[in-house]
């Protein structure tokens, strides 16, 4: 990253996290809930979001769900359990193996051949938000999303699976971000030093399959989406043209995972469009 | 002039209204006039639209208050002790909306603003419900004349200005500023900005500046806080703290204005006819390319 991009990406660590933690503790509870429930994968993102949460609600309002599959690398949730331990919050782990492999089993059957690791990704990732929806209703807590904003603007997540939540934390903290409030908040260095992974097959890595690293991506991203610099103007400042289109492309083809769905207007006030409160409406 | 160079007691009420619910809003109100009058505070400010909160969308309808409505005369019969400035959307006559700032004393409604500048950039949509104030006018109240800039108001050069060469010696902001541009540790976004522009302001007018900003959050976007009162040499007077609810007072020494004003004469040397020539010459030649206000 160019040093003048990375100076700019630099945070103020305990301001934001202020900020942070004051939105978790005002979202949560204006709208009368007292606690927060997440998924803890082992990854860098849910674990930042965990050392969030446990700051603002505190240790027993917060509840991470591990929910490993059977071909989830041990080591995930190893280091989850590392940040269970870390700040000493409850967690229950459900292995999802059973309803994955019960829903494919059955689908592939009727549609006659093998669902691909794409399909069987997102189930997975799917099948941990119905996961969580079901113990937030248990639990009387809210989910916490754990989406960053380079996966968000990439549309690297699955719609209604990872993407979804009640309320996310770090959804406008770039990947390098997450990483420097991460380490500032003490997230176990097993964790910041792991290459990022959804960890849905073996050996897979978001960069490979991205094709590009994410601090390219972050600078890039910071430049087009903070700055408004056109993609030319970025490609004349020297950063590869394939790139730079691969980038753009893929925010705009994903688009439509980043907002509610459409409806067709019939009406003189729509929901969505000139039916406007904001969701904190009366809270 | 006949000023008496006087000393009071200004609190600020900094808090998080809830979005839409103008009678929680309202006891709020009453709550902090009574914890005003407590620490014998002579003038109670209340952030920009401290009575709807901030992003009221199509609760505007349903919000907006005619100054004649009970809730709005409860709050300037709250009054009759200390001074009490409240923002709320008052709906005019005509059924036009506005953001609105009043100015109660002594159970009257002494002067009222209508916000001037309705963002509508980034994440801003102010222009879509609420139609703008047309007229910028300093009025008699403690201290000498007072002025009030609502939040937006006071991003744009002119509207200092204007107050201070009508004599304002204290100028009011109510302000819902939400914290933005702030990732960056040499970036502090808009409160950099507010606390730049209230000192320049204040050296450059020689006057005292009361900004009241709320707190809480509304859909995620945090409002900071950071209310205080910045003196005519260009020093907080008290500051507030940032993100919590409090009531911040300060003690107003008006001998400073007049202590600025000498040492720094900006004001007496201000031609304010080359200002009005040059203005018009402006524009008319910027009505030659573009229409505009």
């Amino acid at each position: 990253m160019r040093p003048e991009i990375e100076a700019k990406l630099a945070l103020n660590p305990s301001l934001v996290t202020s900020v942070l933690t004051g939105f978790l503790r005002d979202e949560v509870t204006k709208v009368g809930f007292q606690k927060a429930v997440f998924g803890l994968s082992g990854g860098i993102d849910s674990a930042l979001t965990a050392f969030l949460a446990a700051e603002a609600l505190g240790r027993d309002r917060v509840h991470a769900v591990l929910m490993p599959y059977r071909t989830s690398h041990p080591k995930s949730l190893e280091d989850a359990l590392k940040v269970v331990e870390a700040l000493g919050i409850p967690h229950t782990i459900i292995d999802i193996t059973a309803p994955v492999d019960a829903y494919f089993e059955q689908v592939d059957r009727v549609l006659g051949y093998e669902a691909n690791a794409l399909r069987r990704g997102n189930r997975m990732a799917r099948e941990r938000m119905v996961t969580l929806y079901d113990l937030s209703a248990a639990m009387n807590a809210l989910v916490l999303g754990t989406s960053n904003k380079t996966e968000l603007l990439l549309g690297y997540g699955t719609q209604f699976g990872d993407m979804a939540s009640a309320l996310n934390p770090i959804g406008d903290l770039y990947k390098c971000q997450v990483r420097q409030l991460a380490a500032h908040l003490g997230v176990p260095s097993s964790i910041l030093e792991k290459a990022p992974s959804a960890d849905l097959w073996a050996d897979q890595t978001d960069e490979k399959e991205l094709g590009f690293s994410y601090d390219e991506a972050d600078e890039i991203l910071y430049q087009w989406v903070d700055l408004r610099m056109s993609p030319d103007e970025i490609v004349s400042r020297g950063y590869p043209e394939r790139l730079v289109r691969a980038i753009v492309e893929r925010v705009r083809h994903n688009q439509y995972k980043r907002r509610m769905p459409i409806i067709a207007k019939l009406s003189g006030r729509t929901i969505g469009l000139d039916f406007r409160y904001l969701r904190d409406w009366g809270t | 002039m006949d000023v008496a160079w006087s000393a009071f007691r200004v609190a600020i009420a900094q808090f998080a209204p809830k979005l839409g619910d103008v009678s929680a809003n309202l006891s709020r109100h009453l709550e902090y006039v009574n914890e005003a009058k407590q620490v014998n505070a002579q003038v109670l400010v209340f952030p920009e639209l401290g009575l709807t909160g901030y992003q009221t969308q199509d609760l505007t309808l349903e919000v907006a208050r005619h100054v004649s409505h009970p809730d709005i005369q409860r709050l300037i019969q709250a009054s009759q002790e200390l001074d009490v400035i409240f923002s709320f959307v008052e709906e005019a006559d005509d059924c036009r909306f506005f953001v609105t700032a009043a100015y109660a004393s002594g159970g009257r409604l002494v002067h009222r603003h209508r916000k001037l500048y309705l963002p509508t950039y980034g994440m801003f949509d102010e222009r879509r419900y609420f139609a703008p104030g047309d007229r910028i006018r300093t009025f008699s109240a403690q201290g000498g004349q007072a002025g009030v800039l609502i939040c937006e108001d006071a991003w744009h050069l002119s509207s200092p200005y204007l107050l201070a060469v009508q004599g304002a010696s204290i100028i009011y902001v109510p302000a819902s500023s939400p914290w933005r541009n702030t990732m960056a540790a040499s970036d502090f976004g808009s409160h950099a900005f507010w606390r730049q522009l209230l000192q320049v302001y204040a050296q450059l007018c020689g006057c005292f500046f009361v900004f009241a900003n709320r707190v809480g959050y509304e859909d995620g976007v945090h409002f900071y806080g950071g209310s205080g009162v910045m003196g005519p040499d260009g020093e907080w007077v008290a500051e507030g703290p940032a993100s919590e609810s409090a009531l911040v007072v300060a003690d107003l020494d008006f001998r400073m204005v007049r202590r600025a004003r000498y040492t720094t004469p900006l004001l007496r040397d201000e031609r304010v006819r080359l200002v009005l020539a040059e203005m018009q010459e402006a524009v008319r030649r910027r009505s030659t390319d573009e229409a505009g206000d």
